[in-house]
C-alpha cells in the first residue's frame, strides 16, 4: 500500500516536473516516492531482473549498451537513461515502466546500498580511478566497501574488469565472478597494492604485487586487437566475435565487451548482445554531432585525469580545430588542479581554444603545456571561433557541466 | 651553466591532486630562461635522485605513510636539503616533511624531519575549499591563493614561522598557513600552488640558482594572473554575499 502511494507519489512529480520544464524530473520525484516509502527501491525491484552498472568511467556508455543488449531478444528493458544514478535516479526510472528487465547506473559510493536494496542479478564494475577528490572519495575506501558489499552477495554475477587492480580487488570476495581482460590506460590510482600496500608492478596484459601475491585473475573474455586497431572479443570457450561498434574508441569496445559479459549472467547470448550493440550511436548526447548556426560540433564528456585519457588519445592524431571546456561547479567537483594530471601536451600542435567557467586555470596549463592556444569565456562563441569559417567538424571536449551546456545551448 | 634537477617525489604515491605541476611548472620556467633543466619523476622504487629541488605532492593516507617510510629509508632528501637543496611539500608531502603525522587510523608515523612541524587529525570536517593568505614568512611575495582540501592540523615549532596568515580558509588550522624553514617551503595550497603563484615559483628557483638567479627575467605571466585575479575576487565574492547574509539576519 506504503510502496503504492509512494510510486503514485513519485509519477505525479515528475509529469508535474516535467510539464513545467523543470528538467527531466527524475531526481524531485524519486526523492519525494522514498520519502514516502523508504523501502521504494526494494519494492519496485522485487519480481525484475536487475543489473547494475559502476565504476569511475563508462557508467553511462555501459548502461546504454547493455540495456540495448539485454534488448537483443525482443524484451522490454528499463534503465536510468538521464544519468541520475542514485537512488531518487534508479526510483524514479523504475516507477515509469513494468518491464522485467532492468539495467541502472550507480554512483561508486551507492553500489552497496543499491545492491542490497535490488538483489541485482548481475553487477558490472569498470574501473576506479581519482574523480572530484574534493568530496574524498579516496579510491581505495570505494574498493573496500564494495568488496564487503559483493562478498555479501552470493547471488549476484559480478562482472568485473581484470585490468584494474581496485576493481579485482573490489570484485575479490564475491562467490560468482566473471573477471574481463578491459584493459587500463590511467594506471596511476592502483600502484599501490589494495590488499597489503606494497607495489603492484604492471606488464603488458598482467599485473601483479611485488609482495603478497595479488594478481590479474585469468579473465573469461579478452579484448583482442589488431595492427590497424580493430578488436575482436575472444572467450575462454572459444567463442569469438568482431567488435563494430558505431561509438569511438578502445574504451567503449571495452565497455561493451563488459556489457556482453553481464548480458550473458542475465541469460541473453554474449554474442547476440554484442551484435545489438553495433547501433549505438551516441549516449546521452556523448560523440553527438550538434550545429550551432553554420558551424558543427561533435560533442564529447570526460570527467577526470582516465577520462580525459582516453579522449585525448582518441583526437590524437586529428586535425579538426578543438574547443577545450573546463567548469568547477558541484557536479564537477570545486577544484580543477587535475587538469594537471592530464597530459595536454599531446595537444601540440593543435588549434585550440580553451573556454568554459575555469578557462583561466586551463589556460594556465595550457601554456606550460606548450599547446598555442586562444581563451573564449563563451563556450558556444569559443566553439565558433575554433571552427573559424573553415567549414570543418569541430571537436569539443567538456567536463560534466560544461558538456551539458553546450548539448543544451540553443542550437 | 650546471643543468638544474628538478625530482618530483614519488608521483606513484604522492600524485593525487595534479602537485606534478609544481615540477613541471619549475623546470619550464628555468628553460624559458635559457637554463638547461631535466625534469625527473622520482617513483617509490628506486632510490631517490640527486636534484636541487625536490617537489611533494597530496596523496591518500595509506600511500603517505609509505612514502614517508621509504623517503626515511633512502636518506637521500634529508641529505640533500642538508647541501641547500630546496624542497616544496604540498598537503600529505607537507605533513611527511614535518616530525610526525597521522596514518588512515589518526596514529602519529614518523616524518622525514626537514620541517619543525606536528600535524594531528583535526576534529570535525574536512578543510576543503579556497585559501587566500597574505605571505609572512617570504614578505616579498604577493598574497598566495589555493585550494585546500585535508584533514590535518598542523602546529609549528618554535622556530618555525608559517608560509602564510590566512584570510580565508583553514590552513594548519590556527590562522597560519604552512610552514617555512630555510629552503624547505611547506603548503596545503593545491592549484598547484606554483600555477596560481607564480612569483613563489621563481624564488624557489632563485634559490636553487644560487647566483644564477640574475637569469630570472620577466616572464609573460598574463595567464597566471588572470586566474590569480579571477581566484581572488570570487573569494571576496563570497566573503561580501555571507557578510550581507550576517546583516540582514535579525538581531536577538
Amino acid at each position: 500500500m506504503r510502496a503504492r502511494l509512494a510510486s503514485a507519489t513519485t509519477r505525479a512529480i515528475n509529469a508535474a516536473s516535467r510539464r513545467l520544464g523543470r528538467g527531466q524530473g527524475t531526481v524531485a520525484g524519486g526523492r519525494a516516492g522514498l520519502h514516502v516509502d523508504p523501502k521504494l527501491l526494494e519494492h519496485l525491484s522485487a519480481g525484475r531482473q536487475v543489473a547494475l552498472v559502476s565504476g569511475t568511467n563508462g557508467k553511462t556508455t555501459t548502461t546504454r549498451l547493455l540495456t540495448v543488449g539485454l534488448g537483443a531478444l525482443g524484451d522490454a528493458v528499463v534503465s536510468n537513461e538521464t544519468g541520475s544514478n542514485m537512488p531518487p535516479g534508479h526510483v524514479a526510472a523504475l516507477v515509469s515502466s513494468h518491464a522485467a528487465r532492468a539495467v541502472l547506473e550507480v554512483d561508486e559510493v551507492y553500489l552497496p546500498r543499491v545492491l542490497t536494496a535490488t538483489g541485482a542479478t548481475a553487477v558490472v564494475l569498470l574501473n576506479l580511478s581519482r574523480d572530484q577528490l574534493d568530496r574524498t572519495n579516496e579510491v581505495r575506501m570505494v574498493a573496500g566497501r564494495w568488496r564487503a558489499a559483493l562478498a555479501a552477495a552470493p547471488h549476484t554475477h559480478v562482472v568485473a574488469n581484470a585490468d584494474d587492480p581496485l576493481v579485482v580487488w573490489g570484485a575479490g570476495a564475491a562467490r560468482a565472478v566473471h573477471w574481463v581482460g578491459a584493459g587500463l590506460r590511467w594506471q596511476l590510482d592502483a600502484v599501490g597494492c589494495p590488499s597489503c600496500e606494497e607495489r603492484i608492478e604492471f606488464g603488458e596484459g598482467s599485473w601483479s604485487c611485488t609482495s603478497c601475491g595479488f594478481t590479474r585473475p585469468d579473465p573469461e573474455a579478452n579484448l583482442v586487437w589488431s595492427a590497424e586497431g580493430t578488436a575482436t572479443a575472444v572467450w575462454r570457450d572459444g567463442r569469438t566475435r568482431p567488435l563494430r561498434l558505431a561509438l569511438p574508441g578502445r574504451f567503449n569496445q571495452a565497455n561493451a565487451l563488459l556489457a556482453a559479459v553481464a548480458a550473458e549472467a542475465c541469460g541473453v547470448d554474449a554474442l547476440a548482445a554484442l551484435e545489438a550493440m553495433d547501433s549505438v550511436d551516441e549516449v546521452a548526447g556523448r560523440f553527438t554531432v550538434r550545429s550551432f548556426g553554420d558551424v558543427r560540433a561533435r560533442l564529447m564528456l570526460a570527467k577526470n585525469p582516465a577520462g580525459w585519457d582516453e579522449l585525448l588519445e582518441l583526437v590524437s592524431g586529428a586535425t579538426a580545430p578543438l574547443v577545450v571546456s573546463i567548469n568547477a561547479r558541484v557536479a564537477d567537483g570545486a577544484d580543477p588542479s587535475w587538469l594537471w594530471d592530464v597530459p595536454f601536451e599531446r595537444l601540440a600542435g593543435r588549434a585550440v581554444v580553451a573556454t568554459g567557467d575555469r578557462f583561466r586555470d586551463l589556460s594556465v596549463r595550457l601554456q606550460y603545456a606548450g599547446v598555442p592556444h586562444s581563451t573564449a569565456p563563451d563556450p558556444v562563441g569559443a566553439v565558433v571561433a575554433a571552427a573559424d569559417g573553415t567549414g570543418e567538424v569541430v571537436d569539443v571536449i567538456g567536463n560534466y557541466t560544461a558538456f551539458h551546456d553546450l548539448l543544451g545551448a540553443p542550437a | 651553466m650546471r643543468t638544474l634537477r628538478v625530482a618530483v617525489v614519488f608521483p606513484d604515491l604522492l600524485g593525487t591532486y595534479g602537485d606534478g605541476g609544481n615540477g613541471l611548472i619549475l623546470a619550464r620556467r628555468a628553460e624559458w630562461r635559457g637554463r638547461r633543466t631535466e625534469l625527473l619523476q622520482a617513483v617509490s622504487d628506486r632510490p631517490v635522485p640527486d636534484a636541487d629541488v625536490y617537489c611533494l605532492g597530496g596523496g591518500e593516507d595509506g600511500p603517505q605513510v609509505r612514502a614517508a617510510r621509504t623517503l626515511i629509508d633512502d636518506g637521500t632528501l634529508a641529505a640533500r636539503v642538508e647541501d641547500g637543496a630546496v624542497v616544496l611539500a604540498v598537503c600529505a608531502g607537507f605533513q611527511i616533511v614535518g616530525r610526525s603525522f597521522p596514518g588512515a587510523d589518526g596514529e602519529a608515523h614518523e616524518g622525514v624531519g626537514l620541517l619543525d612541524v606536528q600535524t594531528v587529525k583535526g576534529h570535525g570536517p574536512r578543510a576543503v575549499g579556497e585559501v587566500v593568505a597574505e605571505s609572512l614568512a617570504l614578505p616579498e611575495l604577493p598574497v598566495l591563493t589555493g585550494f585546500e582540501n585535508h584533514g590535518g592540523r598542523t602546529t609549528l615549532g618554535a622556530g618555525t614561522v608559517a608560509l602564510g596568515q590566512v584570510s580565508h580558509g583553514v590552513g594548519n588550522g590556527d590562522g597560519g598557513e604552512g610552514a617555512v624553514s630555510g629552503r624547505v617551503v611547506g603548503t596545503y595550497l593545491h592549484g598547484p600552488v606554483l600555477a596560481r603563484n607564480p612569483g613563489l615559483a621563481d624564488l624557489l628557483l632563485s634559490w636553487a640558482l644560487g647566483d644564477d638567479a640574475r637569469v630570472l627575467t620577466a616572464l609573460d605571466d598574463a595567464a597566471a594572473d588572470s586566474l590569480r585575479a579571477e581566484r581572488l575576487a570570487a573569494v571576496d565574492g563570497r566573503r561580501r554575499l555571507r557578510r550581507r547574509r550576517r546583516e540582514r539576519r535579525p538581531q536577538p
